[in-house]
């Protein structure tokens, strides 16, 4: 069986600087797998190689045994990969339902080429969309624009939106980042009912988050991989231990 | 809702006095600045669909325009295409052919790239027309129009044009309102908003953005086609890039996104622009003051400024959104 997502001797020059160097990681369909490593390590980059933001400068991206290395991110989105911003990405000036409602267009391909039809046909998308911003009490803000949300809100929209595509592979950009405890713990309760056929690829700060959502650690250290495995081996790696130590002073 | 209904009650009373307008006794002359004003409140629909709906500034609109026109044009008295309905379908399919050829070249970049791109590509085709004489006419354009007749109905006089220059709006609004309102038009707005996420979601972002070019073009050209009709002559100053201008200030006056706003900037600019000429020689002058003014006191057009005062009568305010905000978007975060 070929993995959900594979890397294979990933490496990104940018100009003299080496950020990622020869990354080999492969990801099981189902598997929660943490990216963690200190600031610098090339976290970012990889996952920006990953959603195909960025070009590698050498190696290939796989999508369930398919080489995806030369195709675009709308092209990657479509075979099932979705991914959340670490700075929000919204679409502001539209309201929460009209956010949800793209995604589930977006799930459903062929829905947003019906220039002439009235949204009343496509109603059943609407009620998709309360019931799924009705799982995390956001339901009764569906008129509200995004611009009045606040942050938390605004987190909780953001993840929602990469669910509500039905995502094979979900990957997330510090998802909690810059939240309270309270909405923080409301974001881990999310991705945890997310758990299940859903392939889930964190990068993390909040080493909680990270402890509660995934099975597989890979920690990445100047660009490239120090330590891969289950996550209470990892935990208990004294090397890996150094480096964050070391690393976050 | 109440509101809605109040909407349709102003639009059937507008419809309503459009209609009766010749007839009250309103000078021809004045009748036919309407019918104008009608035929620039179309394009101006079309370039909002781009700059309010899309996000994308468009700086050639006149090309697409000026194509529609001097299609009709060298239509008319090169080949003696003469039907109503042929020349409509030659300037909506040479727009949209010049929509297509600009978009793949413009589309390639965002933001204000696309800006200058697009300023280039109108002085090409003004340069088009100004040079190719033999098709064109050159700078002395293309005269003895005729207005094709509309089954057996004679539009030579302003009357009669004035009701297709008003039905011919009455559509174009209609078609634009349903598209916007649609998961297309939700789906562009999306595009406008965050091209980022988009692509993330699986939104081929490159190509709404090209259709809804295509579409656009295909609005002005067909208002380029009434143009010709109305003025009986065509020029190069008809697609040239101050036209461009002048049409994204309709835009801005009305209000970038409304649609409908884009009657209210025809108006003020066909109405003033025409008659002030016919007071003073000065008018541009008097012309640029009024665009100034309502840039620094309703930024976010005609439109924009009457939701805030109704916003402030009813003791809420409304956040004004400013042009630059918008000529920002499009690129990537």
């Amino acid at each position: 069986m070929s993995g959900a997502m594979t890397l294979e001797g990933i490496s990104k020059r940018f100009g003299s600087l080496e950020v990622l160097r020869n990354v080999s990681i492969e990801v099981k369909p189902g598997e929660r797998c943490g990216i963690i490593g200190p600031n610098g390590a090339g976290k970012s980059t990889l996952f920006n190689i990953i959603a195909g933001e960025l070009a590698p400068t050498s190696g290939n991206v796989a999508l369930f045994g398919r080489d995806v290395t030369a195709l675009g991110i709308h092209t990657r989105a479509q075979l099932g990969l979705s991914r959340t911003f670490q700075t929000t990405t919204l679409f502001p000036r539209l309201n929460v339902l009209e956010n949800m409602l793209l995604a589930l267009y977006a799930h459903h391909a062929r829905e947003h080429f019906q220039c002439i039809v009235p949204r009343r046909r496509l109603r059943h998308r609407e009620e998709e969309a309360r019931a799924l911003l009705a799982r995390v009490e956001l339901d009764h803000r569906a008129e509200a624009p995004v611009s009045s949300l606040g942050y938390g809100e605004r987190r909780q929209l953001e993840l929602l939106l990469a669910i509500a595509q039905r995502p094979r592979i979900l990957l997330l950009d510090e998802p909690t980042a810059g939240l309270a405890p309270g909405d923080t713990s409301l974001v881990t309760e999310m991705l945890k009912r997310e758990q299940g056929e859903t392939t889930i690829i964190l990068i993390e700060h909040d080493m909680g988050v990270v402890f509660d959502v995934v099975e597989r650690l890979v920690v990445l250290h100047h660009g490239r991989v120090v330590a891969d495995g289950p996550l209470e081996e990892i935990r208990a790696d004294d090397n890996v231990q150094e480096i964050y130590l070391g690393g976050k002073v | 809702m109440k509101r809605a209904g109040l909407w349709g009650l102003v639009a059937v009373a507008g419809l309503a006095l459009a209609i009766a307008l010749p007839h009250l006794g309103v000078p021809s002359f004045y009748i036919s600045l309407a019918s104008q004003m009608w035929i620039y409140a179309i394009v101006a629909m079309s370039l909002d669909l781009l700059v309010g709906f899309t996000g994308l500034v468009n700086f050639s609109q006149a090309a697409f325009f000026g194509m529609g026109a001097y299609a009709a044009a060298i239509a008319l008295t090169r080949y003696h295409i003469a039907g109503f309905g042929a020349q409509i379908g030659l300037g909506v399919l040479l727009a949209m052919i010049t929509g297509a050829v600009f978009g793949i070249v413009a589309l390639r970049s965002e933001g204000v790239g696309f800006i200058i791109i697009t300023i280039a590509l109108n002085e090409i085709v003004w340069g088009l027309a100004y040079q190719w004489v033999s098709m064109s006419g050159g700078d002395n354009g293309i005269t003895g129009i005729l207005r094709p007749p509309l089954a057996t109905w004679d539009l030579s006089d302003n009357t009669s044009f004035y009701y297709v220059a008003l039905g011919a709006y009455s559509i174009a609004l209609a078609l634009l309102v349903m598209l916007v309102r649609s998961p297309f038009g939700l789906v562009l707005r999306g595009v406008r908003d965050s091209p980022r996420r988009m692509r993330a979601l699986g939104y081929n972002v490159w190509l709404f953005r090209y259709i809804a070019f295509i579409i656009s073009a295909a609005f002005a050209g067909f208002a380029g086609v009434l143009f010709a009709w109305y003025n009986q002559f065509v020029g190069p100053v008809n697609l040239a890039l101050d036209t461009s201008t002048q049409f994204l200030i309709i835009v801005i006056l009305g209000g970038i996104g409304t649609l409908y706003g884009q009657l209210l900037g025809a108006g003020i600019v066909v109405f003033l622009s025409n008659g002030l000429s016919a007071v003073t020689h000065r008018w541009v002058l008097i012309l640029g003051a009024v665009y100034v003014l309502i840039v620094m006191y309703a930024p976010d057009g005609l439109v924009g400024l009457g939701r805030r005062l109704a916003a402030r009568a009813r003791g809420r305010r409304a956040a004004a959104v400013p042009v630059e905000s918008l000529i920002g978007e499009g690129a990537d975060g």
